[in-house]
Parts: C-alpha cells; sequence; structure tokens
C-alpha cells in the first residue's frame, strides 16, 4: 500500500504525468457515456444525413459517414475498443509476463533457459503469419484479435521483468532476508516484487500503445473487428476511401488516435522520468 | 600573497547550507590537508575551488587563484585555469575515466586540448607520466583501458592526468578511501614524492593520512572551519573539541587490546573450507579459498584480514551457506550445516547472521525500518501479536542507539551509520549466536565506526555473541578483535591471538600489513611502504608460497614449496622462516 502511495504523491508532482493522464480519464469517459446518452444508435443509418459533415443542427456532432451513421457513437465505440485493447494488453503482459519473467529470474539455472528460449521462438515467428493462422485454424471472430495480442505482448515484459530480477536477487537485502530464513515465495512477495513495481508501472504504459497500434494496423488490414462493429483504426480506413469527399471520416478518428497514442507515450515516459529521479537523488 | 586564496566562502542550496564562512589559504608548494566528516563540506569546497559546483548551488565569498577570481569567472576562464593550473584527483577513479578509451589516449587528449600539437611528443610525454607515477611497462598499459587495471593502478593513472599538465596546486578528496592499505600507502607515497613540484590539499575523513603527509591542517565542521594550524601542533594540543574528537576517533596501533573471554564453547566450527569459482569459457578452476579453519567461541570476536581479492569474504559467505563450498565441514554448536542457507532448517538460520558492508544496499528501500527490524521475528516468533513485535522492535531500535521515531522512516531517509545500525538491530533481534560483519564499518566515518565497535562490544559482553569481523584494515579490528587471522589469495597467512599479531607478527606480510597502517600521529605516522607490487591475480597463482614475489625475505625454497600452517607457540603461520625472521 505505501508503495502504490508513494507513486501517487510522485506522480502528482510532474506536470507531464498529470496532463497526459487527466486526457485519457476525459476521452475515457465520453467513450464510456457518449454512446449512452446520444440519441444515435452505431447501426442506425440517417439516410436523410448521408456524408453530412459535423453539425449540431442535425445531430451528428462528428459527421456522418456514407452509410448516413453517426460518427460520434462510432468514434466513442471505437475509442472503447482501443481501451479494451489497451486493458487486455496490460492484464494480460502483467499477469503472465511478469510472473513468468520473475519465476525464470529467480529460479535460474535450467529453468531459466528453458523458459526463456521459449520467448525466444514466440519472439522469431512472424506476426501477420501468426494472426493468419489463427483465422484459418478459428473462425473470424471479435476475440481472436485479443488473444494475437496477449499472445505476443507478454514478452517484452518477461524479458525484463526477468533482467530486473536477476539482479534484485544478487542484492545484499535478498541474501540478508535468506539469511534470516524468510522462505522463498515470500522472498519474491515482499522483497523482489514491491521493488519491480516501478520498472513494472512504467512498462505497461509504454506496451498499451504498441498494442492499440496492432489493433489498428490489423483492422486498417481487414483482420480485426468486422462490421458492424467497429474501432479506431477500421474508422482511419473508411476515412481514407472518403478522404476527398468527407475529410472528417478521416481526421476525428485519425486525430483520436494519435491523441490517445501520445497521451499513453507521454504517461510512460513521463513515470519512467520519476522512477530515474528516484534512483538519481 | 598565497598560491589559493579562499575569503568568507559559502555554498548554499535551496534546502541547506553545505559551507558557510569559510577562508584559507593555500601557498605555492605547501600541503594543506582538509578535514572533516562525510557532509562536513570537504568535497563542496573542492568543487567551488575548480568552479565545478551545480548550477542551483549559490556562492558567495571570494576564491583567489594566483590573483584570478574564480567566483563568478566566465566557463572559458575555468577551462584554462583547470586544465594548467588545478589538478584534481577523485575518489573514484573508475568513474573519473572513460572506460572506453584507452587512458594512454585519456592522457593524449589533454595534452592536445592545451598547446601540445605534436603528437609523439604528447605521447612521450604521457609515457613519462605513467613512469613517474609509477606505473609497471608504460608502453603496454598506454593501451589499456581502464577497467584492465587495478584499483592502485587506475588513481595512479587519475595521478597521472592531473600532473600531465604541471599544475600548480593538486586538489586530491579522499584519493585512497577506496583502496586497501599496502595499495594507499604506495598512492600517499607518490603523493609525497610529486609534492616537490606543486602545492597539495589533501581531503579527507581520515586523520591518519593527514598526520603524515601535511604540513598545516584545516579542520571543518558543518562547513565551518573550526580549527586551523600546523598538524604537529593541532595533534598535540588541539584547541577544538570536534578536532579533539576527530583525533580520538581515529584507529591506531597502540592502546589496550580487549581481554579474550575466559571460557566459552566452541560454537562455530568451520574445516578445511575450500571455495572454487569456474571460469565458463576457460572452463578454469579458481581456488578462491583453500583449506582455511575456523573456531569461534561464544564472547569470543575473530578478525579476518586480507586486501581486497585474499577470499575473506568468500571464506564467510560460505561457511554461513550463501555460496557453495568446494569442501569442508562447517558446525555450528555440534550440529552439521550442509548445503545453500535456503535448504537449513528455519531454526537453524537464526544463530547465525550477517551484516553487510554497504548498509543502504542491505535494507530493502521499499520497507519502513520497523518492517525491516521486524521481519525476522514474522520467521522465528511467528505467534507474536502486531502490538507485542512492535514492542520488540521498538527495544531492537533502543539497543542500537537509534530513537524511536526512526521507525515510520525509509532507509534512504538514514545517515550511513544509522543504517548501519538498523542492520545490526535486524541481525540481533533474534538473539542470534553469531554475528558476522564483513567490512561492517568500512564505509563509515572515524566517529561514526567507533560508535558502531562499540555497540558490538556491548552486544557481546551482555550476550556472549560471537563475532567474525571482515576487514581489510588491521587498525580497525584491533580494539575488538581477540584472534586475528590473516589471509592472502585465499590461503592462510597467519592466526594469533591480539598481542602475536599486534605485538610479534612472525609473517613478513602481517608486519607489512601493520606498516602500511597510517597512524594519526605526525611524530611516527606509520603508513609506510614496506611491500611493493599488488596482489597477484587467483587465475594465475604464483608457484611456492603465494606470497614470495613480494616478500623482501623470500629464499629459493619459498618459490617452489608451498609452506604449510604450523604452529609456533600460540600462533599458526604458513611461512618457512617464521621461526628465524626477526621481524
Amino acid at each position: 500500500m505505501s508503495v502504490v502511495a508513494r507513486i501517487w504523491a510522485r506522480m502528482r508532482s510532474s506536470k507531464t504525468v498529470m496532463v497526459s493522464g487527466g486526457i485519457l480519464c476525459v476521452i475515457a469517459l465520453l467513450a464510456a457515456i457518449g454512446p449512452w446518452i446520444s440519441p444515435n444508435e452505431y447501426v442506425a443509418a440517417d439516410f436523410g444525413n448521408i456524408l453530412r459533415a459535423p453539425t449540431l443542427s442535425a445531430g451528428h456532432v462528428f459527421g456522418t459517414d456514407d452509410l448516413g451513421r453517426d460518427l460520434f457513437v462510432r468514434t466513442m465505440m471505437g475509442v472503447q475498443v482501443t481501451f479494451a485493447v489497451a486493458l487486455v494488453a496490460s492484464v494480460v503482459s502483467l499477469l503472465i509476463g511478469v510472473l513468468y519473467g520473475a519465476t525464470a529470474g529467480f529460479v535460474g539455472g535450467r529453468v531459466d533457459a528453458v523458459m526463456m528460449r521459449l520467448v525466444d521462438t514466440l519472439y522469431a515467428t512472424p506476426f501477420i503469419f501468426f494472426v493468419i493462422l489463427l483465422l484459418v485454424v478459428f473462425e473470424r471472430n471479435f476475440l481472436l484479435i485479443f488473444v494475437a495480442i496477449g499472445a505476443i505482448n507478454w514478452l517484452d515484459m518477461a524479458r525484463i521483468v526477468r533482467g530486473q530480477t536477476l539482479s534484485l536477487r544478487e542484492r545484499e537485502f535478498v541474501q540478508a532476508a535468506q539469511l534470516i530464513g524468510v522462505s522463498t515465495p515470500r522472498i519474491i512477495l515482499r522483497h523482489i516484487a514491491p521493488n519491480l513495481v516501478g520498472v513494472v508501472i512504467v512498462y505497461v504504459t509504454l506496451t498499451i500503445p504498441q498494442a492499440i497500434l496492432i489493433e489498428s494496423f490489423l483492422s486498417f488490414l481487414g483482420l480485426g473487428i468486422q462490421e458492424p462493429q467497429t474501432s479506431l483504426g477500421k474508422l482511419v480506413n473508411d476515412g481514407t476511401d472518403q478522404m476527398e469527399g468527407a475529410s472528417w471520416m478521416l481526421l476525428i478518428p485519425a486525430t483520436l488516435l494519435a491523441v490517445l497514442l501520445l497521451c499513453f507515450n507521454f504517461l510512460g515516459d513521463g513515470m519512467r522520468d520519476l522512477l530515474d529521479s528516484r534512483q538519481s537523488r | 600573497m598565497s598560491l589559493l586564496e579562499v575569503r568568507d566562502l559559502s555554498v548554499r542550496y535551496t534546502d541547506a547550507e553545505a559551507v558557510s564562512g569559510l577562508s584559507f589559504g593555500v601557498d605555492a608548494g605547501e600541503s594543506v590537508g582538509l578535514v572533516g566528516e562525510s557532509g562536513s563540506g570537504k568535497t563542496q569546497t573542492a568543487l567551488a575551488i575548480l568552479g565545478l559546483l551545480p548550477e542551483k548551488a549559490a556562492i558567495g565569498g571570494n576564491i583567489a587563484f594566483d590573483g584570478a577570481e574564480i567566483v563568478g569567472a566566465s566557463e572559458r576562464q575555468l577551462d584554462r585555469l583547470r586544465a594548467e593550473r588545478i589538478g584534481m584527483v577523485f575518489q573514484d577513479p573508475m568513474q573519473a575515466l572513460n572506460p572506453y578509451v584507452p587512458i594512454g589516449k585519456q592522457l593524449r587528449r589533454i595534452l592536445l586540448c592545451h598547446g601540445t600539437s605534436d603528437g609523439r611528443a604528447a605521447d612521450q610525454r604521457v609515457m613519462h607520466m605513467l613512469d613517474r607515477v609509477g606505473l609497471p611497462d608504460p608502453a603496454r598499459q598506454f593501451r589499456a583501458y581502464p577497467h584492465q587495471l587495478s584499483g592502485g593502478m587506475r588513481q595512479r593513472v587519475m595521478i597521472a592526468s592531473a600532473l600531465i599538465a604541471d599544475p600548480d596546486l593538486l586538489i586530491a578528496d579522499e584519493p585512497t578511501t577506496a583502496l586497501d592499505v599496502t595499495v594507499q600507502a604506495q598512492i600517499l607515497e607518490l603523493l609525497e614524492r610529486i609534492r616537490e613540484e606543486t602545492a597539495l590539499l589533501l581531503i579527507t575523513h581520515d586523520l591518519g593520512i593527514i598526520a603524515g603527509h601535511c604540513e598545516r591542517l584545516l579542520v571543518i565542521e558543518n562547513g565551518r572551519l573550526v580549527e586551523e594550524g600546523p598538524t604537529r601542533k593541532l595533534f598535540s594540543e588541539p584547541q577544538s573539541p570536534h578536532t579533539r574528537k576527530l583525533i580520538d576517533a581515529a584507529p591506531r596501533l597502540d592502546g589496550a587490546l580487549p581481554q579474550p573471554p575466559e571460557t566459552g564453547d566452541i560454537v562455530l566450527d568451520a574445516e578445511d573450507v575450500s571455495v572454487s569459482y569456474t571460469e565458463r569459457e576457460g572452463r578454469q578452476q579458481l581456488h578462491a579459498v583453500q583449506d582455511l579453519d575456523l573456531q569461534l567461541r561464544a564472547g569470543e570476536t575473530v578478525a579476518v584480514v586480507g586486501e581486497s581479492g585474499s577470499g575473506k569474504s568468500s571464506f564467510v559467505r560460505a561457511v554461513l551457506g550463501l555460496i557453495p563450498m568446494r569442501a569442508g565441514r562447517v558446525t555450528f554448536c555440534g550440529r552439521e550445516l550442509a548445503g545453500p542457507v535456503q535448504a537449513r532448517a528455519v531454526e537453524m538460520r537464526r544463530d547465525l547472521q550477517l551484516v553487510f558492508q554497504d548498509p543502504a544496499g542491505s535494507l530493502n528501500p521499499q520497507l519502513r525500518i520497523e518492517q525491516v527490524i521486524g521481519e525476522p521475528l514474522t520467521v522465528h516468533a511467528p505467534d507474536l501479536d502486531a502490538k507485542a513485535r512492535r514492542k520488540r522492535v521498538a527495544a531492537a531500535l533502543q539497543r542500537v542507539g537509534l530513537e524511536e521515531g526512526l521507525l515510520r522512516r525509509f532507509p534512504h531517509q538514514l545517515s550511513g551509520g544509522q543504517a548501519q545500525r538498523v542492520a545490526i538491530a535486524r541481525a540481533l533481534i533474534v538473539n542470534p549466536r553469531v554475528l558476522v560483519c564483513d567490512e561492517a564499518v568500512a564505509a563509515l566515518d572515524g566517529s561514526v565506526r567507533r560508535q558502531i565497535l562499540d555497540l558490538l562490544q556491548r552486544e557481546q559482553q551482555a550476550t556472549g555473541l560471537g563475532i567474525v569481523f571482515i576487514s581489510h584494515d588491521l587498525a580497525v579490528v584491533r580494539s575488538i578483535s581477540h584472534r586475528v587471522m590473516v589471509l592472502y589469495l585465499g590461503r592462510l597467512i597467519e592466526l594469533a591471538n591480539g598481542a602475536g599479531i599486534f605485538g610479534r607478527p612472525r609473517h613478513p606480510y602481517t608486519r607489512a600489513l601493520l606498516d602500511a597502517v597510517p597512524v594519526p600521529d605526525p611524530v611516527s605516522p606509520g603508513g609506510r611502504l614496506s611491500l611493493g607490487g599488488e596482489m597477484p591475480s587467483i587465475i594465475t597463482p604464483p608457484s611456492g608460497c603465494a606470497f614470495h614475489p613480494r616478500c623482501r625475505h623470500a629464499k629459493s625454497r619459498c618459490r617452489v614449496e608451498p609452506p604449510k600452517a604450523r604452529r609456533i607457540g600460540d600462533a599458526q603461520v604458513a611461512c618457512h622462516r617464521a621461526e628465524e625472521l626477526e621481524l
């Protein structure tokens, strides 16, 4: 608990972290309640307003697409998917990545070698090939994209956590705990894990934009989210088709995507700076 | 007029004043010692003289070097001054040298930066400097990278780089603190030699070093000058109580030896302990420790002494089960301790505790002091409720002389001495029978060191604690050790009681270690250099007696036949000539 409290206190002292975090919160809130309070539905076509530019009078603040669907609701839905991807990516890399890396690092020896070679193998598999394989074996499915992102997302985390654990294991306070008679699981929980928290938090905020980009990329290729559901990547894809006549269809989702990515990146950078300054002090 | 004239210098940071109202001078060719405990503003003063303070520091007062003002001078003027007039030697040469550039090239750059345009002449001069500071085979070392040199050699290179531009003043900031006593003696002797051509400002917390090497002393406390005067006078009649305290705290080689305990059962018994490391690439076995024995009685302190690389840490860590033993047997109160420490029964792990050299590193930075000290209780007294545990923790804190207010702090909020006391409290809270201290006071100031040693002694008298005390410095262990074990390259050199080691050393290496100890006495300062060279690496141990290449008494027999430790009187000595030598 004390660790969390201290990290929160440090976060509050950094402008980058507070501003980017604040923007993310506002967007998340909009995405959560926007579709709910909007009079429009994400599948309902408004045939009187096809390819309508953003307007207040017709009730389409972000305009409509070529089928007359309200872009505000669809964009917010895309943001929801984006946040879902971010959530899945961070949970998977936190759970699998941290546990896997910490085990490999702390146990060491042959176990470590086998576990890390498995990671290397997964690394070496071409990602698109892997996704196409998933699509062939299973049906096209909304969940597949999460499986694909989850499968590769924990690899980096596992490596980083393992490296940290290796160096923490040699630290004198761990040796002191061993001499006292503290059991191995307790050493991992009380001495290794709290000292990993800093790195892990930073790394999670850095993998989130990566996962978002992958989702957008897959949806852009048509391998991800399927109609009538949508995501930011898919909206950008649709927007490029109508770029000349209806620039808002491209600009609005593209800007939102860029803002989200920037905010997550800034958040990660800010967190890293905070933790660095703590080390040098 | 003095060469360096500091007048009313103050260095202020937002939260504290590091130096306040400091005035002193250094004449050309003079050697001045600046003495103070850590945090007293010594280094801040040196950085101010060099114009190297960070921008957030507010500087007041004047510093005149040869008439030119340093405070407020332009970066360009400062560059010239630092390059040509003032040389600086830092504490840690590994951090002061660029690890990616061969040392010859680094020194050459200094010359090429000011004036010397001829590359060959520069090389010649670098070679000459390396030779002068005592680097063996300068032509070859020219191409060596910093990590390929030993700590002492690196410090020589630093001194060469500070002297290469012929400065008028050399500032040395704790130049020997990171080094072994024997190497320290060599470096101090080198500084003594170069004194003919430059003035020296020697910054240190160790009065023993100052006593033999400085004409005049400045004692500072909390950024203020508390006393100033000729070295001899200051030592014989110190005026300020702070100077008195510093002199008293310095380790000495005279005074009473501690009384050994009358009787006591052997609690810890290690026999024939050997430790090897395997070099992965060469598949080579490095014998870090060879056939060492240790018997420790209750209430007794045994010191394990040797230079870095002597295997003293490997030996005790193997005994504790932190690293694997190649051979040997360790029993504790008659029960055998086998295998790594994680595999030993929890009750068995209560009785042997370790205190590390670096107090900060041995405390988990994420835990509060209360949790750190209380952790052993969660293992060894799990049925204690929170209230009772807090009471025990508070008592343990009191036992090591700390206030209860520290309980809610984190380790980085403590001073070095406080952190080391916390580490000792954590070790003692479960009332162990044996405490191993691995250079536990090496990182601490003189007076704090004294307090920690007193604390250990008090604990020993109260509880009959057996202590194994590892140190590279014989003077530090003198006041607390009943027996001393001297190691060299993982082998036993001499094992004797205090009177034997300090009164009648039988091995030339023990003698050399004693000679190298700087004593805070300007009349006979010690710190003599009676040992050339450095400890060889365990990768290529010398034939015969491992010590023979550095021994001035070595005979042909010493080169071929390794000596066995044998009993002479109360002592065990591993030297072929132990009986005949008068050391």
